[in-house]
């Protein structure tokens, strides 16, 4: 199998997560080329062909500009997959670029079997098996599922003439994630509320836990944007990314979004109702009772 | 101005699930159903914008499913939305992203939305595919992963959510499409009074065969659930017991208990 890559990269540096790409094409044993656009001044580490286009000229989001690139790279190198991260850039780009190429993309690749591919749904609960009925296949893969690899070769440059057209999209600038009130990086221990409990009338008994652990105070995407608990104190992809010696998930089901913020914890306790919760593959322990009953009688006992 | 909301149902995700008896996608029995998580916040942003547009613009609602899905549709509607299409599919689970979005395609062509609003993903599918492809089928400008919107004279302004918090910004001209993130906004409760309302706006109802006659591009050949990693240990029981099992377990694992 021969693949092209979809590198990435923010501020002129490349993303490090442009090595679960590299990744990937190991776990696949594909001959692997790589797009990018980026800083000539800081590219991959790859061996293999590597498509240039300098990110001065064609700015780090231009998904009309990006997707023509990549459609004029695929005429170039012939490939039998186009992989992308399932990231902002990645979900943004893939179906313009499955589109244009009028092939099918499969989303979320967490794994792969014999002529097709795994990929998560039901919110992480179940698998599917998805073959491509098209020769040629867009894919995209989640974040975490293949291993990262370095390698560190010297890729062999081939620079892409920017195209003249400008995109539709007009990127008018970033603006800065929220100035953090709490360092979540630091505390030893953390106990996260998520919707499982209920209302934010509920949320004092977790935050009665965190204070028993001698821990903080942490919370799933759907209790900050409902407004029970502050940004902060969010724990996830678009959170903050945390490692304490012990994470407590309640009632938090276990989205993908939310784990890679949690995973590398060093003991995991979850509460949940649901056996079934995706939370209870990465729990050392996983608690199948009602939040609201069990989180006071454990702070009580503390 | 005419705006469109696509909107999914899909089954209560703490739900459990196993495989239909063809073992490619859930077993329906039992299961309760509700509006994607995501096209809530779609919705609420397209009644948002047809409020904010007021008389002369229409906003329209549309969902592909079998008859179940004009439930969800009734909630959009009372949400806001003027009226709705129902594009009739008792097979819908089993369609590929490419197919639903030719079939939104083939209904917006001649239409003419000057802003179609899309989930970023549906919530038991989530392939993020729908709304992007659908914007590459009208050949519109399209942005996905929406924490903010506003609208002026044509142009929209996005906040896109990325990685780590940050957010990028983005100007795009109509007709567009843009895709809504978790957080969007606050989605409205239905009033009882609009419910009543709601009750009197039109459902057209379109058999899927009037709009979609493409092949799908990829199939599921098999639907389970995750090979357990093991490891972890489940405890069930009675709340007394599980707080005394749980704290030797941290007092044993751990050195956080002292
Ligand atoms: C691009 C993107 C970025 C995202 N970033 C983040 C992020 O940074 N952080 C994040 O957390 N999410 C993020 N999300 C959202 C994520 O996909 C999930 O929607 C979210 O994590 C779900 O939160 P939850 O587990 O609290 O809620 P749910 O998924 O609704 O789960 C609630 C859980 O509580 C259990 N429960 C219910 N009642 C009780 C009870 N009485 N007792 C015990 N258990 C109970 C249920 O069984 C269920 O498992 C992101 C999503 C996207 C698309
Ligand atoms: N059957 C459907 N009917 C109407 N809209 C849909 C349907 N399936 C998906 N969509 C829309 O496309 C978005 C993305 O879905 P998906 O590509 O399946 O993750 C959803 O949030 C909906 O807005």
């Amino acid at each position: 199998m021969k693949i092209l890559l979809i590198g990435e990269s923010r501020d002129n540096k490349v993303l490090e997560t442009t090595y679960e790409l590299t990744g990937f094409a190991g776990a696949a044993a594909a001959e692997s080329s790589l797009f990018f656009v980026g800083s000539p001044h800081d590219l991959p580490a790859v061996s293999g062909r590597l498509y240039l286009a300098d990110v001065a000229a064609c700015g780090e989001y231009n998904p009309d500009l990006h997707r023509d690139l990549i459609v004029r790279t695929v005429a170039e190198e012939n490939p039998d997959a186009v992989v992308f991260l399932h990231s902002s850039y990645g979900w943004d780009l893939a179906p313009r670029v499955a589109a244009a190429l009028k092939v099918a993309q499969i989303s979320e690749v967490v794994g792969l079997v014999e002529g097709g591919f795994e990929v998560g749904c039901c919110n992480g609960k179940m698998r599917r098996t998805v073959k491509p009925a098209t020769a040629r296949v867009v894919l995209t893969i989640q974040s975490g599922a293949f291993p990262v690899n370095k390698e560190g070769g010297s890729p062999q440059v081939v620079a892409l003439a920017p195209p003249v057209a400008s995109g539709r999209v007009i990127f008018a600038g970033y603006e800065a994630a929220e100035a953090r009130a709490i360092d979540l990086g630091r505390a030893e221990v953390i106990v996260s509320a998520g919707r499982g409990v209920g209302k934010k009338d509920n949320i004092p008994l977790i935050a009665a836990l965190a204070k028993a652990l001698g821990g903080e105070l942490g919370a799933s995407r759907p209790v900050v944007d409902a407004g029970w608990i502050e940004h902060s104190h969010q724990v996830g992809t678009t959170g903050q990314s945390v490692a304490p010696k012990l994470y407590v998930a309640c009632g938090i089901s276990g989205a993908i979004q939310h784990l890679a913020g949690m995973k590398k914890s060093d003991f995991i306790v979850a509460i949940n109702k649901d056996k079934d919760a995706p939370i209870g593959e990465i729990a050392d322990v996983l608690i199948v009772a009602d939040v609201l009953q069990f989180v006071p009688a454990l702070t009580a006992k503390l | 101005m005419k705006i469109l909301v696509c909107i999914k149902q899909v089954p209560d995700l703490e739900s459990r699930f196993k495989a239909n008896s063809a073992g490619v996608w859930f077993d329906e029995t039992d299961l309760a159903w509700r509006m994607n998580e995501y096209d809530e916040y779609a919705v609420e942003q397209a009644v948002k914008l047809r409020e904010q547009l007021g008389e002369g613009s229409e906003l329209v609602v549309l969902s592909i499913g079998p008859d179940r899905v004009v439930e969800a549709m009734k909630k959009a509607l009372a949400m806001g939305c003027d009226r709705g299409v129902h594009v009739q599919d008792s097979a819908a689970a089993v369609k590929d992203p490419a197919q639903i979005a030719a079939t939104v395609v083939a209904y917006a062509r001649d239409q003419h939305f000057d802003v179609i609003f899309t989930g970023m993903q549906s919530q038991d599918r989530g392939s993020a595919q729908v709304g992007v492809l659908v914007a590459a089928g009208l050949d519109i400008a399209c942005a996905t992963t929406l924490v903010g919107f506003s609208y002026s004279d044509g142009t929209i302004t996005a906040k896109r959510e990325l990685e780590g918090g940050l957010k990028g910004i983005v100007k795009l001209k109509t007709p567009a499409l843009v895709t809504c993130q978790l957080g969007l906004n606050v989605p409205r409760y239905p009033t009882l009074p609009n419910i009543m309302k709601a009750k009197k706006k039109d459902i057209a109802a379109l058999p899927i065969e009037s709009l979609l006659s493409t092949p799908p591009l990829a199939a599921t050949v098999s639907f389970h659930p995750p090979a357990k990693k093991g490891g972890g240990i489940v405890l069930e029981g009675e709340v007394g017991i599980l707080v005394d099992q749980l704290l030797g377990i941290l007092k044993e694992k751990t050195a956080v208990l002292r």
